[in-house]
């Protein structure tokens, strides 16, 4: 695996593993906790709509999905706010509508698009450089909101104390399905449509199970989240099978592990 | 000064009117026993102080008019270091990670705590001393029973000071010996904190006529709209009873068959 590192497109694969493990496992945290496990999902899909969008416009299928994605996450965020529909149930409308527009898309493209298999189930190994300066920049804005973790964590605690508080608790929540939704879409080229939730997920649930705080369980899914590409992409280069499926793999043993360690 | 002013304060949601007209004033010192049945909007009066009627989760429109004053303010504006709330425990989410001394830092910080400074783990050490609960600080939130939880989010809302102290059913699945304490915190809290002009004042829901009757100073007979208020003797009369709650049941007996 050392001796790999040295080709260019495994040194790219790498790091863009690493930073998309550590941003949706630190975003998975709220995520997870907030009940909103279905959202990384949901934001998939709706990613999969601008994709499918952007390759019927033959433009840069990324460029679509961004503002596509963001803007089913503002409105996932809103339905929620203005209605008392479960979270669930605003998340599997979107979810619904997206896959609709984006089987839609599809079939209005002349031909078989052997491209969107590759953003279905992701193809870390032919990560680009413009693929990794994107995850890079959705990275800084992400290290950049760092200072609201106290803000997000004190509304996931309690959302009505946060409100009571003058905390501006609304406005908090569309900034975090925003980089949700950036960060899903950056993802997709890496870990694909059907896989990106997983990481949102098990990293941040296998750390609920073993963390007596909230501070513990952020640090500890985080670690979760990175630490499993490593592991993830060995198996991927060793066996020969899809990578984003390894590092899922992975995450559930961690998560297996962590269930049994908890007894 | 009066602590809250009601004048004619209506809410209603849809085609669901939640208060109707409410207009009262409660004078700064006050222990205010909230009481009335269910869906009588004791918990929108109390979100109404906290300027939290636009956070409530509803269908349709909020049409409130009249006007609610806090402290000499709107409730969007009052600094939220004067008001000290205890929400209901049972609304809580167990699954959060969380210890004792973070949620108490929490009413300190407003916000939540990545790590807790010294200063801040003495001052909510010392709060949870004074409720009888520092040896929760270390424990986890979702292993605590009801009256424990009770205590820690006392001690959150006071750990600030508070000028208003707003309390939502905070008896509710607290044993007898848990209540007695609270209302010797909340007494002891009220008296240590009001000196001179300043004094602090409590509105507290509750289902427990007799310890209305026994703790607070003033009692708010609501079934929507202003059953009635004043001292609590004058208040939990046979008719008041009767026209908040529509019928006169066992609880009635209790408080005033002595």
């Amino acid at each position: 695996m050392l001796e790999a590192l040295q080709f260019p497109f495994l040194q790219r694969a790498l790091l863009a593993g690493l930073m998309v493990g550590g941003l949706a496992s630190y975003l998975g945290v709220f995520v997870v906790q907030r009940r909103l496990s279905f959202l990384g999902d949901g934001l998939a899909h709706a990613a999969f709509a601008g994709v499918a969008l952007g390759l019927f416009f033959h433009t840069e299928p990324l460029w679509v999905a961004l503002p596509f994605a963001v803007a089913v996450a503002l409105a996932i965020t809103w339905v929620r706010e203005r209605s008392n529909l479960g979270d669930d149930t605003a998340i599997g409308i979107f979810f619904a509508v997206s896959v609709a527009l984006g089987v839609l898309f599809m079939s209005l493209r002349q031909g078989f698009a052997p491209d969107a298999v590759a953003y279905l189930f992701g193809s870390i190994l032919a990560v680009t450089k413009a693929d990794l300066l994107a995850v890079g920049a959705v990275a800084l804005l992400v290290v950049l909101a760092a200072p609201l973790w106290k803000h997000w964590a004190y509304a996931t605690f309690d959302r009505e104390l946060a409100l009571a508080d003058r905390r501006p608790v609304s406005l908090h929540d569309y900034l975090l399905a925003g980089l949700v939704a950036l960060m899903v879409v950056t993802a997709v080229k890496v870990v694909g449509i059907v896989l990106i939730a997983a990481f949102i997920v098990i990293p941040a649930a296998a750390a609920r199970l073993l963390s007596r705080t909230f501070a513990a369980m952020t640090l500890l899914s985080v670690s979760f989240g990175v630490l499993s590409v490593i592991p993830g992409l060995m198996v991927a280069y060793q066996l020969d099978v899809p990578a984003g499926s390894a590092i899922v793999l992975v995450q559930a043993a961690v998560f297996a592990l962590a269930l049994w360690l908890r007894r | 000064m009066n602590a809250l002013e009601f004048d004619r304060y209506s809410i209603r949601f849809g085609d669901f009117q939640v208060l109707r007209e409410i207009s009262l004033g409660v004078e700064e010192g006050s222990f205010v026993a909230i009481l009335g049945p269910n869906g009588a909007g004791k918990s929108t009066l109390l979100k109404s102080v906290l300027g939290l009627t636009q956070g409530l989760p509803q269908e349709g429109r909020v049409q409130i008019s009249g006007s609610v004053r806090v402290l000499g303010k709107d409730p969007g504006e009052v600094p939220p270091d004067w008001m000290g709330y205890v929400p209901q425990v049972k609304g809580f989410d167990r699954s959060f990670p969380a210890l004792a001394l973070e949620v108490v830092v929490s009413g300190l910080r407003r916000s939540w705590p990545l790590r807790i400074r010294p200063e801040e783990r003495r001052r909510a050490e010392a709060m949870l001393e004074q409720v009888g609960a520092l040896h929760l600080a270390g424990r986890r939130l979702g292993r605590l029973s009801g009256g424990e939880l009770q205590r820690v989010y006392l001690a959150r809302a006071l750990i600030r000071e508070p000028r208003l102290l707003l309390l939502d059913e905070p008896a509710t699945g607290v044993d007898a010996v848990g209540e007695a304490d609270l209302y010797r915190h909340l007494e002891a809290y009220q008296s240590a904190h009001s000196q001179g002009a300043a004094r602090v004042t409590v509105l507290m829901i509750t289902h427990d006529w007799e310890a209305a009757q026994h703790h607070a100073s003033q009692v708010l007979l609501l079934n929507r709209r202003v059953v009635g208020y004043g001292r609590p003797e004058a208040v939990l009369c046979h008719e008041c009873l009767a026209e908040a709650f529509g019928h006169v049941g066992h609880a009635h007996s209790l408080v005033m068959g002595r």
